[in-house]
């Protein structure tokens, strides 16, 4: 089993604090929500897990077993076992999708130990026909031209490619459609072991309705407010979240804002 | 202010060269005008490069001998490399000495012509009166274009009768292998009347330095309704200083694209025209280009709109690393009466280092009201976004850079019809950003 810690993590953005110690441990096997309106922090905290460079984490750490995540750059992160679904991933021109992946791939691999191309194209071809992609787009640029629905499910076929062993999902259901979200949750069901645990960010519950977690979090002026399991999320999507800001005193819940 | 450059070559020196290549009268006559001319005429005017002090004039020697190849097994490994095995139609030139030609028996047949631009000048003497520097580029233009016509040494013409579609693709290997050795080259493509033809031509040095002059023009002419494609790989060595006008002329309903990979390591001047004179003619032009140590560079690209309906099309993307510094030129020019024309243009430079230059300058010119024009231009670093993306999947900082550079510089690989030479071209820019 291997675990993922975040303890007191603060974190800002050119000068602005956003999260103001969160706190999240998350197991293989186990499939974490994070939800919250708009603005609360949610995808500050996927980015700063991976290390995105405009994130200075000031207080805080990130444990993956053990090891001082925030000591590592971000190709160590990943190569550690750490993948995050980007909500605006980079188009990369020039750049065909399956050779990045194949990139993507060998980078964990010893040199003279690549992956091998039948057995790459295979895996390739039956991961896309499970999401329910277009053949072509392996031969397609990078995210280039590629729609908003598009874009998310190649960022799920990257993750069902490379397998990491904890996934950060942001936002992974927002912009699409209800059968592009069916096709999105089963390749992340597909995920679903003893060796895979994931932290999916969203708005919305309905993604949760394809895609059961086990523990449920809310996050408000960049800290994690309230936790729960799976009964958490249905409360919110019958109530809204009034209710905790009721709970909690809070009167805005955005970052910037106190109690 | 005029500057007098005293010539290595004098009349003499051109009418014996001239006399023993058996060159008819008229183009000997030619050569000689040129010379006079060469003197006083100023040197071009790449915008924004100064070149004034650059030695365009001198080199150690007009002409060497080399050997010829009897079989392609005779080639360097870096020039077999090149040529794949079932290329049919083949122009190989060893410095100044052509050394190999093949084409295909049915395309000789069909009234196809494909020789050194010496054999064209004695044989198809009316041909090459037509088109020899009369309309795309002009020997009294400016000095390097009459140095050009008046102590050219090489090259090679090729001839596509009407309505003649060549499936193969035509290739013309320049091999430099002598420091001493100058090219003054000159490339001549007539693609007749609803004729098509792919043309891939390369440059490359197999020494590392060269003492000489690369002064090389190439001229093609795509008549009414025909299509020509020219690829090109240029990696000649530090050293030269490096001259090279490329341009076309496209008549009604014609075609021309051009894939330029620009290796130079010498300092080069670029001059990259299409004249697109006919109705409904496209001009298609992508260029790449990597420069490195302390080279300087400028590269000038037209597209020059007479014909309506015409489209224009130019792509630029260079990659600067080191102290090396470069001007990308992009112009559109719409003229009077070329109404629902499109010029179009891209132009970009990614910087791999503080100290390299780069300078995207595009510029139309218009002077038709009902046309469409655009044109974008960007300056920057690799973008950290794209490598944070990228690492973000385990590949390495240094792998990420790699596959963004050869992502930058994919829009002329991709589009090289030759297999060796596309893998070439990837090999010399892997070589270059390194």
């Amino acid at each position: 089993m291997s675990t993922l810690v975040i303890k007191d993590l603060h974190v800002e953005i050119e000068g602005k604090q956003i999260l103001k110690g969160v706190n999240i441990t998350i197991n293989t096997s186990e499939i974490h929500a994070i939800m919250g309106p708009n603005g609360t922090g949610k995808s500050t905290l996927a980015s700063a897990i991976m290390g995105h460079p405009k994130y200075e984490v000031t207080q805080g750490t990130i444990e993956l077993d053990g090891e001082d995540v925030l000591a590592m750059e971000v190709d160590e992160r990943a190569r550690a076992g750490l993948f995050l679904a980007m909500q605006y991933p980079s188009e990369i021109s020039g750049v065909t999708n399956a050779d990045f992946m194949r990139s993507a791939m060998n980078a964990r691999r010893e040199e003279g130990n690549e992956v091998s191309l039948m057995k790459f194209i295979r895996e390739l071809d039956s991961k896309m026909e499970t999401l329910a992609m277009d053949q072509d787009m392996a031969q397609r640029y990078l995210n280039e031209g590629f729609s908003g629905g598009e874009k998310k499910r190649n960022e799920i076929l990257q993750m069902m490619m490379i397998k990491p062993t904890f996934a950060v999902l942001d936002e992974i259901d927002s912009g699409l459609d209800i059968d592009a979200l069916k096709v999105v949750s089963d390749g992340i069901n597909q995920m679903k072991g003893e060796n895979f645990g994931c932290l999916i960010i969203t708005h919305y519950q309905r993604l949760l309705n394809y895609i059961t977690p086990d523990h449920v979090h809310v996050m408000m002026q960049g800290r994690v407010v309230k936790s729960g399991g799976p009964e958490l999320a249905h409360k919110l999507e019958a109530e809204g979240y009034d209710w905790i800001k009721a709970e909690l005193g809070i009167e805005d819940e955005t970052v910037g804002q106190e109690a | 202010m005029t500057v007098e450059t005293k010539l290595t070559m004098t009349e003499q020196d051109v009418r014996s060269f001239s006399a023993s290549h058996s060159e008819p009268e008229e183009f000997t006559n030619l050569r000689v005008q040129a010379l006079a001319a060469a003197e006083a005429l100023p040197l071009p005017k790449p915008d924004k490069t100064k070149i004034i002090n650059w030695n365009f004039t001198d080199f150690p020697v007009h002409t060497v001998e080399s050997s010829t190849y009897s079989s392609l097994d005779e080639l360097p490994e870096q020039v077999k490399s090149i040529v794949d095995t079932d290329q049919k139609n083949l122009y190989i030139q060893h410095n100044n000495t052509p050394a190999y030609i093949s084409l295909d028996k049915n395309l000789q047949q069909q009234g196809v012509i494909l020789t050194d631009i010496q054999t064209a000048i004695r044989e198809h003497g009316d041909l090459v009166a037509k088109y020899f520097m009369t309309e795309a580029v002009k020997a009294e233009e400016h000095k390097l274009t009459a140095l050009h016509a008046a102590l050219l040494n090489g090259g090679m013409f090729l001839y596509v009768p009407k309505n003649l579609a060549i499936k193969n693709p035509v290739q013309a290997i320049f091999v430099h292998d002598n420091e001493e050795a100058s090219l003054f080259n000159h490339a001549l493509i007539v693609a007749d009347k609803g004729s098509e033809v792919t043309y891939v031509e390369n440059y490359i040095s197999t020494v590392p330095k060269a003492k000489g002059q690369a002064n090389i023009v190439s001229e093609v002419f795509a008549e009414d309704n025909a299509s020509v494609t020219y690829g090109a790989v240029d990696v000649l060595a530090e050293g030269f200083t490096t001259y090279v006008n490329r341009r076309g002329v496209a008549q009604r309903d014609a075609r021309i694209e051009w894939a330029l990979g620009m290796m130079n390591d010498s300092d080069t001047i670029s001059d990259n025209t299409t004249f697109l004179i006919g109705d409904n003619s496209v001009g298609d032009t992508k260029t790449v280009v990597v420069g490195r140590g302390t080279q300087k560079q400028n590269f000038t690209t037209q597209v020059i709109h007479w014909g309506k309906n015409s489209d224009g099309q130019i792509l630029k993307h260079g990659v600067m690393k080191d102290s090396a510094s470069a001007i990308f030129n992009g112009i559109g020019k719409i003229e009077h009466g070329a109404t629902k024309a499109n010029a179009e243009q891209e132009s970009r430079v990614l910087m791999l280092s503080p100290k390299a230059r780069g300078d995207a300058n595009p510029i139309l010119l218009i002077d038709e009201d009902d046309v469409t024009a655009g044109h974008a231009a960007s300056v920057g670093r690799v973008d950290p976004l794209q490598l944070y993306y990228l690492m973000s999947r385990g590949i390495t900082k240094q792998e990420a850079e790699r596959l963004v550079i050869h992502g930058f510089l994919a829009p002329v690989v991709n589009v090289l019809p030759i297999e060796g030479v596309k893998k070439q071209l990837t090999e010399v820019i892997e070589r270059k950003v390194r």
